[in-house]
C-alpha cells in the first residue's frame, strides 16, 4: 500500500499497532475522546520526596519489566541523566524497558550495551545518531519492534492522546526545591527552557526529578510544579555544562555556510513576508545563526519589527529580543548561556512546552502562527520531500526534531543546504527517507542555486526581483549531476524483519519506513 | 585587442590555491569578478606538478561562471613556468598572471607561447591575455614598457615581495607602497589598461581592509586581489557607486545618446558640459552599478 507521499508501506509491522497511512498535511484529526492522563494519587502532608539514591527511586516507583520510561534532551550532548538512570535500572536486573525520549545524542551510545543485554527492548525518539544510530541501522531485530521516530509536535500529540504511556519520567532538572518545584534557568547545569520535560511531567504516571542543585528554599518561577513530582534524587552532576550550553554559539566563518545564509536571508527579504509584525523560527546550527545575523541587519536597516520568534533559542535571538526587534520569544529549548540569561531576566522571553510549541491536536500550537522558518536537510528530492534522519547511505544520523511540524504550519518553509556533500548530490530523485513531506516545503536554498516549489507561484513572482538565481528543482539537480554525475541507489533489504524504524508523521499516520541497507 | 577584455569589470581577483580540489570546486560561488588559480607562491615545490595538473583539468571540466586566471611560476627565474604554460594554456584560461615581471622579454616569451597555442588549438586570437605583477624595484622601473606590450591587459602590484625588496614592512597607512602604487597606476593609464592592487593578508581585520580598499579606489585602482571570500563583498560595496552617482551617470548617458541621435551641439547636464571623458566615466559607473545588481531608470531632463 502506498501512502500519499509515495512510500510503499507494509500491511503489518512487527511489534507495532496498525497505522493509518499518511494522507496529507492536515488530514488526520483525533478521535473525539478525552485527553489521556495519569492515575490520581494522594499526597500526604510532611512527606519527603527526596530519596538518597537513584536505585531507591527506581524501587519506590515500582518500575518493572516491560514498562516505559522517558527522558528529555535539554542537556544535548552533555547529558548524564540517561546513563545514571539506566545504570540504576540495570543494576536491579529490570529488563524489557521501552525508552520514550524526546531525543538522543552521541553521548547515549552506551545504550547499545543495554540493548544487547535486553534491558532496553524498544525506543521512541526524535533522533538517532552516532554509534547507536549506526548499530540500530545495521541490526534491526535487536529491539523487539522498530524504533518509532516522531517529531516534537508528534510526540506531544502521542503522549496527550495516550498512545505513549509513560510509566516513569526521569527528568534531569538544573535546580529543584525539596517539594519538587524545578527550573532549568539556574544551577551549575542550567539549560534554560524545560519545554520537553514540562510535557512529560503532566502525563507520566510517576515523575522522578534528578538534580545537582537541590536547594533548601523555594524555586520560583518553576517550570515543573511540585504537584507533578513523586520523587527527587540529588546527584553530583546531571550533565557537563560545556555540552549543555557553552558560552555564546559562534556564527560560522565557513564561507559556504555564510553564502547559504546570505541567500536564505535574501529569500526571506523578497518573499513578501518580510514586513512589520512577521514571525520567524531560526534554529541553532551555525548556518541558522548566520541567517539570523543577516536578517537582523536587514531588520535594522529597513526598520522592520517582528512580532514573535520561536525555537530553539540562541543568544542572537535573545539579543534581537532585547533590541526590540521582536516583541516576544517563545522558547522550547535554549541553546547558549546568553539565551539562558535572557530567559531568566527578560519577561518577554517565555518558556513553553513542546505541546504549546507544536502539538497538531491542540486548538493552537504557536507554530500555527509562524510566517517564516529556516530548516536544514540531509537530502531533498524532486518532490521537495526532505530527509533529516538518514544520510545517503541509509544510516540513522539525525533527528526529526520540530522539522515536519514547523514546515507544515508555517507560511514560508526554507531549506538551506549545500547542493553537494562530499561527492554526492543532495537533490535526489527520491530521498532515502521522508521526514517532512514536500507539500510543506516552499524553497530550497543551495550554494549553487535556489528552487521554489511550483505550488508557490506567488513566491516565484516575488523572488524574481531579488537577483537570486531561481531555477526548478530539476535544473538544480542537473547542476549537481553535471559536476559529479548521478550516484547509484543503495540497496535496501525488502524483508519486513529488517525494518529499522518507522517515521510517524506528526498526526500519527505512517509516513515512511527506514529499512536496513544491504 | 578586444576592447571588452581590456575594460571588463575586475573589482576582485580571488586567489585560489591550485592544489585544493575543494577550493577549486567552490571558487566561482562567492561572486569574485575573476578567480586566480595559483600554482606559484602558495604552492610548495613538492606540489607544483600536482597543482599544475589539477588546474589544467579544472579549467577543462568546470564551467566557471566568471573570468579565470592562472598565476604561473616565473618563466625564466624558475624551472616550472614553461611547464606550467605548456600544460595550462590549452585549457584556455582567460588570463595568465606573470609574477615578479621585470622585463618585456619575459612578456614576449609568454606572448609567443600563447599565440602558438591559440593557433594550434583553434582558439580565436586574443583568447588568452596577460596580467603582469610588479613585485620588485627592477620591475617597477620597467613597468611603462611592460604595460605597453600588446597582450598585457592589467598591471598588478605584488606587495609582499615588493616590500621585501624595499627592506621595510607593511603598515596600516600604506606609505611603503605609495610610490609603487602611483607608478603602476600611471603606467597602466598611459598604456590604457587596468591597475590592480595587492592582497591584504590579515583576513580578520575587516576594518583595516576596508580602509585600504577605500584608499586605493580613491587613487584610481580598478580593483584588488583578495584571498578570502569575506573580502569580496567589502570590495564590491566600496566599488559600488552611490545612488546619486548612478542617477547622474544614467542621466549623462541618456543625454549623450539623445544628443548624438538628434545631432545636437554642446551637451550639458545639470549645468555642466559633457564631453568624452565624462561619458566614459558615466559608462564605468553604470557598469559597476549593473554588476552590483542596482537598476535604475531615468531619462534626459536637460535640453538645449
Amino acid at each position: 500500500m502506498k501512502n500519499k507521499a509515495g512510500r510503499e508501506l507494509p500491511d503489518h509491522i512487527y511489534g507495532l499497532k496498525a497505522y493509518r497511512p499518511y494522507e496529507g498535511l492536515f488530514v488526520n484529526p483525533p478521535e473525539p475522546v478525552p485527553m489521556a492522563g495519569r492515575t490520581l494519587r494522594i499526597g500526604r502532608p510532611s512527606s519527603n520526596k527526596v530519596l538518597p539514591s537513584l536505585i531507591e527511586a527506581v524501587e519506590a516507583t515500582g518500575l518493572r519489566d516491560g514498562m516505559t520510561i522517558s527522558f528529555h534532551h535539554h542537556f544535548r550532548n552533555g547529558d548524564y541523566v540517561n546513563k545514571l538512570v539506566m545504570t540504576a535500572i540495570a543494576s536491579k536486573g529490570i529488563k524489557d524497558i521501552t525508552i520514550a525520549t524526546s531525543s538522543l545524542n552521541d553521548c547515549h551510545d552506551f545504550l547499545i550495551d543495554y540493548i544487547e543485554d535486553g534491558t532496553v527492548t524498544a525506543l521512541e525518539t526524535s533522533g538517532l545518531r552516532g554509534k547507536l544510530g549506526a548499530y540500530l541501522t545495521k541490526n534491526p531485530g535487536k529491539l523487539k519492534r522498530p524504533v518509532i521516530v516522531r517529531s516534537h509536535g508528534g510526540r506531544a500529540r502521542a503522549i496527550e492522546a495516550g498512545e505513549v504511556k509513560i510509566d516513569v519520567a526521569f527528568m534531569g532538572v538544573p535546580t529543584c526545591d525539596r517539594f519538587g518545584n524545578a527550573t532549568g534557568r539556574m544551577g551549575k547545569s542550567a539549560c534554560g527552557s524545560l519545554g520537553y520535560a514540562m510535557l512529560d511531567s503532566r502525563f507520566a504516571e510517576q515523575v522522578v526529578l534528578v538534580t545537582d542543585n537541590l536547594i533548601d528554599g523555594y524555586v520560583f518561577p518553576y517550570s515543573i510544579p511540585q504537584t507533578d513530582v513523586n520523587y527527587i534524587v540529588a546527584v553530583e552532576a546531571i550533565g557537563d555544562p560545556e555540552g549543555i550550553a557553552s558560552g555564546i554559539l559562534k556564527i560560522t566563518k565557513n564561507p559556504i555556510q555564510l553564502l547559504l545564509a546570505e541567500a536564505a536571508a535574501k529569500v526571506i527579504e523578497h518573499s513578501g513576508y518580510f514586513k512589520n509584525g512577521y514571525s520567524i523560527q531560526m534554529g541553532g546550527g551555525g548556518s541558522a545563526l548566520a541567517v539570523g545575523r543577516f536578517i537582523r541587519e536587514k531588520m535594522l536597516k529597513q526598520q522592520i519589527k517582528g512580532s514573535f520568534g520561536v525555537g530553539g533559542v540562541t543568544g542572537l535571538f535573545a539579543q534581537m529580543l532585547e533590541e526590540g526587534l521582536f516583541e516576544i520569544c517563545y522558547d522550547t529549548q535554549t541553546f547558549d548561556t546568553t539565551a539562558i540569561q535572557s530567559l531568566r531576566e527578560n519577561p518577554r522571553h517565555v518558556e513553553i512546552s513542546s505541546s504549546f510549541y507544536a502539538n497538531p491536536w491542540s486548538p493552537g500550537p504557536i507554530i500555527n502562527d509562524l510566517d517564516v522558518v529556516i530548516l536544514g536537510a540531509t537530502e531533498v528530492d524532486l518532490d521537495f520531500n526532505v530527509n533529516v534522519i538518514t544520510n545517503s547511505n541509509g544510516l540513522l544520523m539525525g533527528a526529526s526534531g520540530g522539522h515536519s511540524d514547523i514546515a507544515a504550519a508555517s507560511k514560508l518553509a526554507i531549506i538551506v543546504m549545500p547542493l553537494i556533500r562530499g561527492r554526492l548530490p543532495m537533490v535526489r530523485d527520491r530521498v532515502q527517507n521522508i521526514v517532512t513531506p514536500g507539500e510543506s516545503i516552499d524553497v530550497v536554498v543551495t550554494d549553487r542555486g535556489i528552487a521554489v516549489n511550483p505550488r508557490r507561484q506567488d513566491l516565484i513572482d516575488n523572488l524574481r526581483k531579488s537577483g537570486l538565481k531561481i531555477m526548478t528543482i530539476e535544473e538544480l539537480q542537473e547542476v549537481a549531476h553535471k559536476l559529479i554525475g548521478k550516484p547509484q541507489e543503495i540497496a535496501l533489504s525488502k524483508e519486513d524483519k529488517d525494518i529499522v524504524a518507522i517515521v510517524e508523521y506528526r498526526d500519527g499516520t505512517l509516513l515512511d519506513i527506514i529499512r536496513k541497507p544491504l | 585587442m578586444n576592447q571588452d577584455v581590456k575594460s571588463r569589470l575586475r573589482r576582485t581577483m580571488m586567489f585560489v590555491p591550485g592544489n585544493s580540489p575543494k577550493m577549486i570546486n567552490n571558487a566561482d560561488l562567492y561572486g569574485a569578478d575573476t578567480i586566480m588559480f595559483d600554482v606559484e607562491d602558495s604552492i610548495a615545490v613538492s606540489q607544483k606538478d600536482a597543482a599544475r595538473i589539477m588546474v589544467k583539468y579544472a579549467l577543462k571540466a568546470i564551467p566557471f561562471s566568471c573570468e579565470t586566471a592562472v598565476r604561473v611560476n616565473h618563466v625564466t627565474q624558475t624551472p616550472f613556468g614553461i611547464d606550467d604554460l605548456k600544460a595550462i594554456l590549452p585549457s584556455k584560461p582567460d588570463l595568465i598572471r606573470l609574477p615578479k615581471t621585470e622585463s618585456v622579454d619575459e612578456v614576449r616569451l609568454v606572448t609567443k607561447m600563447i599565440k602558438e597555442v591559440e593557433q594550434r588549438e583553434g582558439f580565436p586570437e586574443g583568447s588568452i591575455n596577460i596580467i603582469c605583477a610588479i613585485e620588485s624595484v627592477r620591475g617597477l622601473y620597467e613597468v611603462r614598457a611592460i604595460a605597453k606590450e600588446p597582450r598585457v591587459i592589467a598591471i598588478a602590484l605584488g606587495g609582499e615581495d615588493f616590500i621585501a625588496d624595499l627592506r621595510t614592512q607593511r603598515t596600516q597607512r600604506g606609505i611603503e607602497f605609495y610610490h609603487a602604487r602611483s607608478e603602476i597606476l600611471m603606467a597602466a593609464r598611459d598604456a590604457g589598461i587596468q591597475a590592480m592592487d595587492t592582497v591584504y593578508a590579515d583576513v580578520a581585520n575587516l576594518e583595516g581592509f576596508r580602509q585600504e580598499v577605500t584608499d586605493i579606489k580613491d587613487m584610481g585602482f580598478d580593483g584588488k586581489s583578495v584571498v578570502h571570500p569575506t573580502q569580496i563583498g567589502i570590495v564590491h560595496e566600496i566599488y559600488t557607486p552611490t545612488e546619486k552617482q548612478i542617477a547622474h551617470a544614467v542621466k549623462v548617458l541618456a543625454c549623450y545618446k539623445d544628443a548624438v541621435e538628434n545631432n545636437k551641439g554642446v551637451i550639458t547636464v545639470d549645468g555642466k558640459m559633457i564631453d568624452g571623458p565624462i561619458v566614459v566615466r558615466a559608462e564605468r559607473i553604470v557598469a559597476q552599478a549593473k554588476a552590483a545588481g542596482i537598476l535604475t531608470e531615468e531619462g534626459c531632463k536637460d535640453e538645449k
